[in-house]
């Protein structure tokens, strides 16, 4: 009974989910029409006549209604096939499958990197909330919050790439030729990355964690005689995480497609350069996919972290109280 | 360990100074109260008058001057570490408000678990034992069942007996009840009293009972400190005090009980006026603003905390009652 409760709200959720990723994928779909770039003649090349184009759009299915179009692509994603791309005629499936390990390294890295760094000074700076380490940890928190990540990307280049040459500025090394060259090749598009995001963490974990500081079962535990270490992170943490997770949620999703910025400066082949490619040609099979994939992750997370709710809190879980 | 002679808590002067919007505050200015071991201190007052900040400052959780003689150790000269042991180990603390003052994302189990494994070290299985009969002396039915509940699965009662079980975890010397009953409904609060005056008699514990009705303490209370803004202002064995109240705002504060042989109607007595702003005291008695006896020495000089004769009921007041019975 408790469990069918639990399974219905799961399922309510995944509904939900569902009309999210049909409602991004028509948008994207009526947008890639709307644009102003011509694929029939992109194909056909230069010198194409006013039949050629024609031939084409007949044979692409280009001149079918928008609504119909999508209709037909959504039942062959039902039936598990994604396309070829217009451009290059590779199949979608394969072009996401040769840039999404790219995106997913850079994302577990970045986020990696930036809980490093703000869950420790969140913690310190909650529980030394006005000390002028508190100070001192938010003005340079806010000195990396100000400046856009390609301005800290092109200023570790500089450093690290140009001046002290311990790592290489560009490019992409798979997994395949060692790890080491793999991660060199990472470090500082994810610490671009992270240098920027984890400012908000920090801040909001700051604050919340301050707000559960004054709450009376941390005096409580005072009173019990709980060691400093053990109030901040047995008591007083797992309360305070919420906004916290949200925003780690939100972060992480949003770099799945939108990290092109860095992907371009490090020419990193990740999932946010190869939509932007796709939209520049559009490639609307391509587009499509790319899209989808990214809803989905973006879909994923945002369930996962509502999961994370029930984890952190016994009070939101949905299970019937036996008290 | 020294102590022997049956004193366990001795507070001199003990004066908490905080930094406030209004300025540097005193919510606790010079209180000097002993304890004995097994005994009950009640500690009585308006909301505001300091007694939680006399609670703290015992705990050593606020910054305090003057002395906390406890079990023959002066508190001031121990090492935050020693202080930490003290507070979980030999000093039980029980809050006001069960319904916050458990960490609502840990089993009550953790919770009562947590002093005995950081200051006895107890392994896991001796401190479950331990929580499954804690669980049972205060009360709670089916112990086995409750020690996987989260504090939101439980009733008022029933958390404020947990906050109990957490307080005994590891059978302190001194437990200190900062207005247990406050957020309970009427007739819980009697069963949590009863209940806590029955484990001070078997466990031989010292009590602190923070109220702010005399009529909770009467009944339960050694000795009874009244407090206002901030100082002692009458403390004596609870008989004697009952018996002869001194001070015009004890007697106030007993007048405002309302009592089961009188006609409904009567109108409760106030006491007129509010405490005083700590940012702003009165020259002279505290209590004299408000006081329909206070003469002109009253407005100009604190009176000293004596008594008038050898025993030892002790009152601030320049003119005290004349020690009429209060008969009750």
């Amino acid at each position: 009974m408790v469990f069918g409760r639990a399974a219905t709200v799961v399922w309510k959720k995944l509904l939900h989910l569902l009309l999210v990723v049909l409602a991004v994928t028509l948008l994207t779909f009526v947008m890639t029409d709307r644009l102003p770039a011509d694929i029939a003649a992109e194909i056909s090349g230069r010198g194409a006549t006013a039949a050629d184009l024609a031939e084409v759009r007949e044979r692409l299915g280009l001149n079918r209604p928008v609504l119909i179009r999508y209709a037909s692509w959504l039942g062959d994603v039902c039936l598990g096939r994604l396309g070829n791309s217009l451009a290059t005629e590779l199949p979608v499936k394969e072009s996401l499958r040769s840039h999404l390990p790219v995106t997913l390294e850079l994302l577990f890295l970045s986020q990696l990197f930036a809980l490093l760094l703000a869950l420790p000074a969140g913690i310190i700076t909650a529980w030394r909330a006005g000390s002028r380490l508190d100070r001192l940890t938010g003005t340079f928190a806010f000195a990396c919050a100000s400046l856009p990540n390609y301005v800290l990307a092109m200023g570790m280049v500089m450093l690290f790439s140009l001046k002290f040459k311990l790592l290489p500025a560009t490019g992409y090394t798979p997994l395949s030729a060692g790890l080491a060259a793999n991660l060199k090749g990472f470090l500082l598009p994810a610490l671009a990355i992270a240098l920027v995001e984890w400012v908000i963490l920090m801040r909001v974990l700051r604050t919340d964690l301050i707000a559960t500081l004054k709450e009376d079962y941390i005096l409580l535990a005072r009173c019990k005689g709980v060691p400093a270490w053990r109030i901040l992170l047995v008591h007083a943490l797992r309360p305070s995480l919420f906004t916290f997770i949200t925003v780690l949620g939100m972060q992480t999703a949003s770099l799945i497609g939108g990290a092109v910025i860095i992907e371009t400066i490090f020419a990193l082949p990740g999932i946010g350069r190869l939509l932007v490619n796709a939209i520049f040609a559009q490639d609307y099979p391509l587009i499509q996919g790319t899209v989808l994939l990214i809803t989905l992750a973006y879909v994923l997370i945002n369930f996962l972290v509502d999961l994370c709710y029930g984890l952190l809190d016994p009070r939101l879980r949905k299970v019937a109280d036996n008290g | 360990m020294s102590g022997a002679d049956g004193l366990l808590l001795d507070i001199r002067d003990l004066t908490v100074e905080l930094r406030s919007p209004g300025g540097l505050i005193q919510p606790v200015d010079k209180v000097t109260f002993s304890l004995d071991r097994g005994k009950t201190l009640a500690v009585v007052g308006e909301s505001g008058s300091g007694k939680s900040m006399l609670c703290r400052a015992i705990l050593g959780l606020v910054p305090s001057r003057g002395s906390i003689v406890f079990n023959g150790h002066e508190a001031g000269r121990l090492s935050a570490g020693v202080m930490n042991r003290i507070r979980g180990r030999d000093i039980g603390v029980v809050l006001q408000n069960p319904l916050s003052s458990l960490n609502p994302v840990m089993t009550i189990a953790r919770q009562i678990m947590e002093p005995m494994r950081c200051h006895l070290k107890l392994s896991k299985r001796e401190s479950r034992e331990k929580t499954l009969n804690l669980l049972g002396a205060v009360g709670i039915p089916q112990p086995h069942e409750r020690m996987a509940c989260y504090p939101h699965q439980l009733s008022g009662g029933m958390r404020q007996r947990v906050a109990i079980a957490i307080a005994l975890a590891c059978d302190p010397q001194l437990l200190i009840a900062d207005e247990p009953t406050t957020a309970l409904d009427v007739t819980v609060q009697a069963e949590i009293l009863g209940l806590l005056s029955r484990l001070q008699r078997e466990r031989n514990m010292a009590l602190i009972l923070v109220s702010h009705d005399l009529g909770v303490v009467a009944g339960v209370a050694d000795d009874i400190a009244v407090m206002y803004a901030g100082r002692i202002v009458e403390l004596g064995p609870t008989g004697a005090l009952f018996a002869r109240m001194r001070m015009r705002y004890t007697r106030a504060l007993f007048d405002a009980i309302p009592r089961i042989d009188e006609p409904l109607q009567r109108r409760l007595p106030d006491i007129p006026g509010q405490p005083p702003d700590f940012s702003a005291l009165p020259v002279g008695c505290r209590f004299a603003p408000r006081c329909a006896s206070a003469g002109e020495i009253c407005h100009r000089e604190y009176p000293p905390l004596t008594a008038d004769n050898a025993d030892r009921h002790l009152f601030a007041c320049w003119f005290p009652c004349a020690g009429t019975e209060v008969g009750r």
